[in-house]
């Protein structure tokens, strides 16, 4: 692979999150570096979701510190963190459902748009022009995720797989420099999880976007991934190569029980 | 048949200001999930601003012409109804995000009152007047195909058209811009419209601001009527059942019910109102509108609503 991985882009600093007596996240500190592809993984309510929450501003951490390109925040809000470039996808799928895949992925490219209000509303050569190149950038994502002969129907009507893909157009559409994928192979069969991993791995080859991703197929998240972190209630139980995380002895009890 | 006709158009042109004002209510609860109690008291202020600058303005400017005088105040109208929407989005909305829609409903509720109330002090409680200069006198049309011709009211078709034009506008606006496509997104999916970078903040300003405009027209329209008083407010309760039939989020829905319901008052209160003794015409959509919460609550063109047991 011709990619290579830089500094570190994104750091978190003993970030505890809890929800009235849950703790979700207990001191726990990570980092991310640029172009790596990061995996977070733990049984289910290890607390992987909280995690890409609080990188993406839903949840706001009681303790602890996000550090974004040296950049210094206390937590995270969704608009803050779309504006410095962290993209994601949703475990539920969070599309906008009247809306045509097309619509869908043109609503990434929102922050990007700069004609005001009044340009648009009268249709103004400003307006138009800047709409035709997002257009066109939105094609080559079509393209590339080949979803081409979908691009006209609403998204509602589409199988699952197909759902979960246009969730990643719309995230790529952004352009962002760090990808947050929430289970991106959550409920797909054999060849939908292939397709997907294959994407993933593209993406990070040919745009060069770092990707911190959520799973908990443990197969799919050691072949597409460069280092892990592993989550069990709440609590980080690992982190390094997926060759030093399979070897983990916590790793392994927390996967297959207390017995080993 | 003619007579049937003419009863028939002169609902559809009723129908027309009904949607519109049930507009108002629609891009609200889509773009914020709040169903907004103030929108009547938004069409009272907005008149009463029209109403009184249209007054004021050429003894400010020294202008007599009407035209201009009417121009200026809608201006000036339109831009304190931006100017209320950003209040309200800044004092209000902003502070009672993700709480639940009782809570919404009831800020609603007050922010009504103190809009009516807040009206009354600036402008004056008495009854005033807007001139548009819509013409009053019926005419006659298709003489040739029916007996007698079709009798219409120039200023219904004229204040339909206006209704009609604004709708559309509206609709395009929202299919073919990128704001639009944004104000979409937003009523589709809060959360994921804000982690692709859409500002709610900004968003729900602009949905204000255009729900302003459209109590505006809405006003002068009904205030042209039936002169500019604190029963315009009542306006909006007439709206009601348009947006229980069409579907509290649903565009369409907002026209289709209030021509549907423009039509079945005037319908049902020629044809049925003397079996009963008339009246019918002030209930008529509360009873449509009842018969639907029964069997269709989710209105004509609304979400259905699924709950996973």
């Amino acid at each position: 692979m011709a990619r290579l991985i830089g500094e570190v882009i994104l750091d978190l600093q003993n970030v505890s999150l809890s929800f009235g007596g849950v703790n979700a996240l207990v001191d726990i500190s990570f980092d991310v570096r640029e172009h790596e592809v990061r995996a977070i993984i733990g049984p289910n309510g290890a607390g992987k979701s909280s995690m890409l929450n609080v990188i993406n501003g839903v949840y706001r951490p009681q303790a602890g510190e996000i550090i974004l390109r040296g950049e210094h925040f206390r937590q995270m809000n969704p608009y803050k963190a779309a504006c410095a470039g962290i993209a994601r996808t949703f475990q539920n799928i969070a599309l906008f459902k009247g809306m045509s895949v097309l619509d869908n992925i043109m609503t990434g490219r929102n922050l990007k748009m700069k004609a005001n209000i009044f340009q648009q509303a009268f249709w103004m050569g400003a307006a138009q022009r800047e709409e035709l190149e997002h257009r066109a950038k939105v094609e080559e994502i079509i393209d590339f995720l080949e979803i081409q002969h979908i691009r006209k129907t609403p998204v509602g009507r589409l199988p699952y797989g197909l759902q979960k893909r246009v969730d990643l157009a719309r995230a790529l559409a952004m352009e962002p420099q760090i990808l947050l994928l929430d289970e991106p192979m959550a409920g797909m069969n054999i060849e939908e999880k292939q397709d997907m991993s294959r994407f993933i791995l593209d993406v990070n080859d040919q745009m060069g976007t770092t990707i911190v991703l959520i799973e908990h197929d443990m197969g799919v998240v050691m072949d597409v991934s460069d280092r892990v972190v592993v989550l069990d209630y709440g609590k980080k139980i690992g982190d390094g190569s997926p060759d030093e995380v399979r070897g983990n002895p916590e790793v392994i009890s927390a996967y297959l029980g207390a017995s080993h | 048949m003619g007579f049937f006709l003419e009863v028939l158009i002169g609902g559809l042109m009723t129908g027309m200001l009904y949607s519109l004002v049930a507009l108002g209510f629609v891009l609200i609860f889509k773009a914020s999930g709040v169903f907004n109690f103030a929108q009547g008291a938004m069409v009272l202020f907005a008149a009463l601003a029209m109403a009184r600058f249209s007054e004021w303005i050429p003894g400010w400017l020294g202008v007599d012409n009407l035209m201009v005088a009417n121009i200026l105040a809608f201006i000036i109208a339109a831009f304190l109804m931006f100017v209320v929407a950003w209040l309200i989005e800044r004092l209000v909305l902003r502070h009672l995000v993700n709480q639940e829609g009782a809570t919404l409903l009831m800020a609603t509720l007050g922010i009504a009152y103190f809009i009516d109330g807040l009206g009354q002090t600036v402008f004056g409680s008495d009854i005033y007047k807007i001139d548009v200069g819509m013409p009053k006198e019926p005419v006659m049309v298709l003489q040739g195909v029916f007996e007698g011709g079709l009798l219409i009211n120039k200023e219904d078709f004229i204040a339909a058209l206006v209704a009609a034009m604004l709708v559309a506008a509206l609709a395009l606006f929202f299919q073919k811009t990128a704001t639009g496509r944004a104000l979409r997104a937003v009523a589709d999916d809060h959360q994921a419209a804000q982690s692709i970078g859409i500002p709610l903040n900004r968003i729900w300003v602009i949905v204000w601001c255009v729900a302003g405009v459209v109590a505006l027209v809405a006003g002068i329209i009904w205030g042209s009527k039936m002169g500019v008083q604190f029963s315009l407010v009542t306006v909006a309760l007439r709206a009601l059942p348009v947006v229980i039939l069409g579907g509290l989020t649903s565009v369409p829905g907002a026209i289709i019910g209030g021509l549907i319901i423009g039509v079945g008052e005037k319908v049902s209160e020629v044809y049925l109102g003397p079996l009963v003794g008339g009246g019918i015409e002030i209930w008529f959509a509360y009873m449509l509108a009842l018969v639907f919460l029964l069997f269709r609550p989710q209105g004509l063109f609304g979400e259905k609503i699924i709950d996973r047991v």
